[in-house]
């Protein structure tokens, strides 16, 4: 067995390690993403809001 | 009161969003180059158990989401208090901003305590004090969210949320003793102040680096979800319609 294959075989816990750091970094990019999308949506929205109060009567 | 001035200035909503647009990126940063060095020596310096073989491993990132979850959630509940005291609508915000991310790590702790159980327990769950005490504070953390969005108005909805994080800081010390007090599966802690730590130091400097690397990730994201809290509360002030407008200008 070549060293990249032990170390992903994890001394048989594979099952259990990966799915440990996978779940992990997933939920930090997604949030880390999430709370991105959301701060631009909220800037935008309010820039909207800006420049229909200068249009408005 | 000279010496207060930086906090005053922190406290106030403009302040605290233009601190906060340049140091979350720094500390975002930051938080990456923690964890690639964190990693680097969890998954490939570190040895393994010599009990538990590689499973070990879990350790990097169930601890510091655990510990995450508790130190969350007590900066939530002072926040909380600051905001419901002093009325810092910054404290409020992030308030706000700390539910989601605390619930995240909480999940984080049962989900990767869950895999590591398996294995070494030959179970995926119990309920065993520290298990069942940790799950009752992913309730709280859900059971604030939901309060947020129960209730329209921000100030009566941050306090009524302050109200239950302080009574909730009473699960706290339950969960952080309870290896102790009922001594079930889940083993005692190995690092703690008093006293030298009862991991070898090859596997307790990743550990460290890995909590560092979840706190910075922390700070970072509540800054931004707290600035979003304040943009939404002060949506009508100057100075959100201006920094709005800076935004636009940026391509």
């Amino acid at each position: 067995m070549n060293s990249l294959e032990s170390f992903l075989h994890m001394g048989g816990y594979a099952g259990f390690v990966w799915p440990a750091y996978v779940l992990t970094f997933t939920l930090l990019l997604l949030n880390h993403v999430l709370q991105q999308r959301r701060q631009k949506r909220i800037l935008r929205q309010l820039g909207r809001r800006a420049t229909g109060e200068r249009a408005g009567p | 009161m000279r010496m207060l001035e930086p906090f005053y200035k922190f406290s106030s909503p403009q302040h605290f969003y233009r601190l906060s647009t340049v140091l979350a990126p720094w500390l975002g940063w930051l938080a990456v180059a923690l964890f690639t060095t964190g990693l680097t020596g969890g998954l490939l310096l570190a040895p393994p158990d010599y009990q538990q073989g590689e499973s070990v491993r879990i350790i990097y990132v169930h601890v510091p989401s655990a510990w995450m979850s508790l130190f969350v959630y007590v900066l939530m509940a002072a926040a909380g208090v600051a905001g419901l005291v002093w009325n810092v609508k910054v404290a409020d915000a992030v308030a706000r901003a700390s539910a989601p991310l605390g619930a995240m790590f909480t999940f984080l702790a049962l989900a990767t305590g869950s895999l590591w159980g398996k294995p070494m327990w030959g179970t995926w769950w119990v309920w065993d004090a520290r298990l069942t005490s940790e799950l009752v504070l992913l309730f709280l953390y859900l059971g604030y969210m939901a309060l947020q969005n129960a209730i329209e108005d921000r100030r009566m909805a941050a306090r009524a949320g302050a109200v239950l994080a302080l009574v909730g800081v009473v699960n706290i010390p339950i969960i952080h003793y309870s290896v102790e007090w009922w001594s079930t599966l889940h083993q005692p802690a190995s690092i703690s102040r008093i006293g030298a730590p009862a991991i070898h130091i090859s596997m307790l400097v990743p550990l460290l680096v890995m909590a560092l690397a979840f706190t910075f990730y922390y700070v970072a994201a509540v800054l931004v979800r707290a600035r979003c809290e304040l943009l939404e509360a002060e949506a009508g002030s100057q100075w959100a319609q201006a920094a709005a407008a800076t935004a636009a200008e940026r391509p």
